[in-house]
């Protein structure tokens, strides 16, 4: 089987100081990969690698498109790029601010991937709009509210809907449940795994979270210092930690 | 008027201004940046067109200025003069007379002709602004043609006011390529925005100059189920009883009468003077 993202010796640094370095991994499709490790391992700096938000310094980020199989999206040209990321792809910011409209409506939200992309219909996409707010458990009278009159987990819901209403087969998640309350998490975690498994979705999911990765990610991989520290079967890898930052994060949780 | 060069800005200003104007041409719809000069007026009186002006009048064109559609508001009256006074053309108020009309806010009513060149004065040049206000952005939008936001816009229009509220500097694609904003003309006028004439647009403050050459098309963005419309007041002139021209609400007195009036002075007059009348006619001449 072809891999939906095969990730080839990524490299990124900042001046002398690594980002990240020498990561490769292949992604099957409807497979989810977590990616933990401490703060400043270069698991943001890698994702954004991946998303064609930072361009690596060096390496290989093949994905298997739709029209012409497995392509370098490092070296496709910009417009392909963008038009895969919001067609295929789609990235999930840890502060919905960061990757909603604040000031246009939940459903102009929405549907700005799909006018994107060419839907000229107004009421199919307003439809569309209200759907994708029932999936993500927001009510339809909210549809012409802006996402600054919504809680930071609805805000959270909303950015997933509007990424997901192209039916993108490769979603980056950069901390997805950061920053919110612990009830609140665990219900946009339920939300979440529903939605990979109805959809069948691709993803790649950096957390600090272990109920993250316990309960989404099928193979983890652990950072530290730029470089990749562990990684396997996310159950291999919780159960048998061999680095210490996992041993720590696995410890961290069972006190709790 | 001798202190003055032609035109008041000097040759090389002049040539500057034109290689915009010439590439705005070759690229229909696209914003080109110019090196705006400080002008001997604000900003907001239409230093953009007065220099796409400046750069485009010769000695032999005759020049007529309106502002929203009116030749004697004291901006219009103010930048007919400056150019008496600097290059000396013959100016005019009668649309089929002028060679190059700078205008705010509207298109006349009577069509231009290949003879003419039409210049809108601009405040701001970039219709994706409002929801991206990164320039590097809109730039990038612009070239790789990735323009769902304008779609996004109308989107929060409808769903607002149950239908596209937009009536002014309603956005518009450029030879199936650029999206463009007309400046504040009403959106009754972008129809008009496929004529025979040059339209030449100048951004002073924001320093671009943008064209749309002879016979373009100029489409209206809109969406299948709410199409574009051209709207205007549902009345005739009360003037001169036209019913194609678009009409400016006048409130007569206390008691709350009303009269519509074309915006267009010049074919209002023009209208009258053949003997057409409107419903207040009578009055307004006694
Ligand atoms: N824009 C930048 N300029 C310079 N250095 C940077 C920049 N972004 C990240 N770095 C550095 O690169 C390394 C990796 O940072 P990165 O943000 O990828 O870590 P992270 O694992 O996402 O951390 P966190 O868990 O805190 O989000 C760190 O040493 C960081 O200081
Ligand atoms: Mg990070």
């Amino acid at each position: 089987m072809t891999p939906l993202l095969s990730v080839q010796n990524i490299r990124k640094t900042y001046g002398t100081r690594i980002g990240c370095t020498g990561v490769s991994f292949d992604l099957y499709p409807g497979e989810v990969m977590g990616i933990v490790g401490e703060s400043g391992s270069g698991k943001s700096t890698l994702l954004n690698c991946l998303a064609g938000h930072l361009e690596p310094d060096g390496g290989r980020v093949v994905f298997d498109t739709r029209t012409d199989g497995p392509v370098d999206t490092v070296t496709m040209s910009e417009p392909e790029r963008r038009m895969l990321g919001r067609t295929d792809w789609a990235f999930v910011h840890q502060h919905a601010r960061d990757g909603l409209r604040m000031s246009v409506s939940a459903g102009g939200n929405i549907g700005e991937r799909l006018m994107a992309v060419g839907d000229r219909h107004y009421g199919d996409i307003r439809d569309k709009a209200i759907d994708w707010l029932g999936r993500v458990e927001i009510e339809a009278n909210r549809v012409d509210d802006r996402p600054t009159a919504f809680s930071g987990g609805m805000q959270q819901r909303l950015q997933i809907a509007r990424n997901l209403v192209t039916g993108p087969r490769l979603v980056f998640m950069d901390e997805p449940t950061g920053g919110l309350d612990v009830s609140v998490q665990a219900r946009l975690l339920d939300l979440l795994r529903g939605l990979v498994r109805e959809m069948g979705l691709s993803a790649i999911i950096v957390t600090h979270d272990l109920a993250v990765v316990r309960l989404l990610a099928d193979r983890l991989m652990v950072m530290k210092d730029g470089h990749v520290a562990e990684s396997g079967l996310t159950d291999q890898v919780l159960d048998d930690p061999q680095h210490a930052y996992t041993q720590l994060l696995v410890s961290s949780v069972l006190q709790v | 008027m001798s202190e003055y060069n032609f035109a008041y800005l000097d040759e090389q200003t002049k040539r500057m201004i034109r290689r915009a104007i010439l590439k705005g041409l070759a690229v229909p719809g696209y914003q080109v940046p110019f090196a705006s000069r400080e002008m001997p007026m604000p900003y907001g009186w239409g230093t953009g067109g007065v220099q796409v002006s400046a750069a485009t009048l010769t000695p032999d064109d005759t020049f007529k200025v309106i502002d929203q559609g009116a030749d004697d508001t004291t901006n219009a009256v103010s930048i007919r003069k400056f150019f008496e006074n600097t290059a000396g053309v013959v100016t005019t108020e009668e649309t089929e007379k002028a060679t190059v009309i700078q205008t705010r806010h509207r298109i006349p009513e009577a069509e231009l002709t290949e003879d003419q060149i039409l210049v809108y004065q601009v405040p701001i040049p970039e219709p994706l602004r409002f929801l991206e206000p990164r320039e590097t952005e809109t730039r990038k939008m612009h070239a790789l043609e990735e323009y769902g936001l304008m779609h996004v816009k109308l989107y929060e229009d409808i769903s607002q006011h149950g239908a596209i509220s937009t009536s002014y500097a309603y956005p518009v694609k450029v030879s199936g390529r650029y999206v463009m904003d007309p400046s504040p003309i009403p959106k009754f006028d972008n129809p008009k925005l496929e004529m025979d004439a040059i339209q030449l647009f100048g951004a002073g403050r924001e320093q671009r100059i943008y064209a749309v050459p002879p016979h373009t098309k100029v489409v209206s963005l809109d969406f299948e189920d709410y199409p574009f419309e051209a709207t205007k007041a549902d009345h005739p002139c009360d003037l001169c009883g036209a019913e194609d021209s678009y009409l400016d609400e006048v409130i007569m007195d206390d008691a709350g009468n009303r009269m519509f009036v074309c915006s267009d002075t010049d074919y209002c007059r023009s209208r009258r003077a053949a003997g057409h009348e409107g419903r207040l006619a009578k009055e307004d001449a006694a």
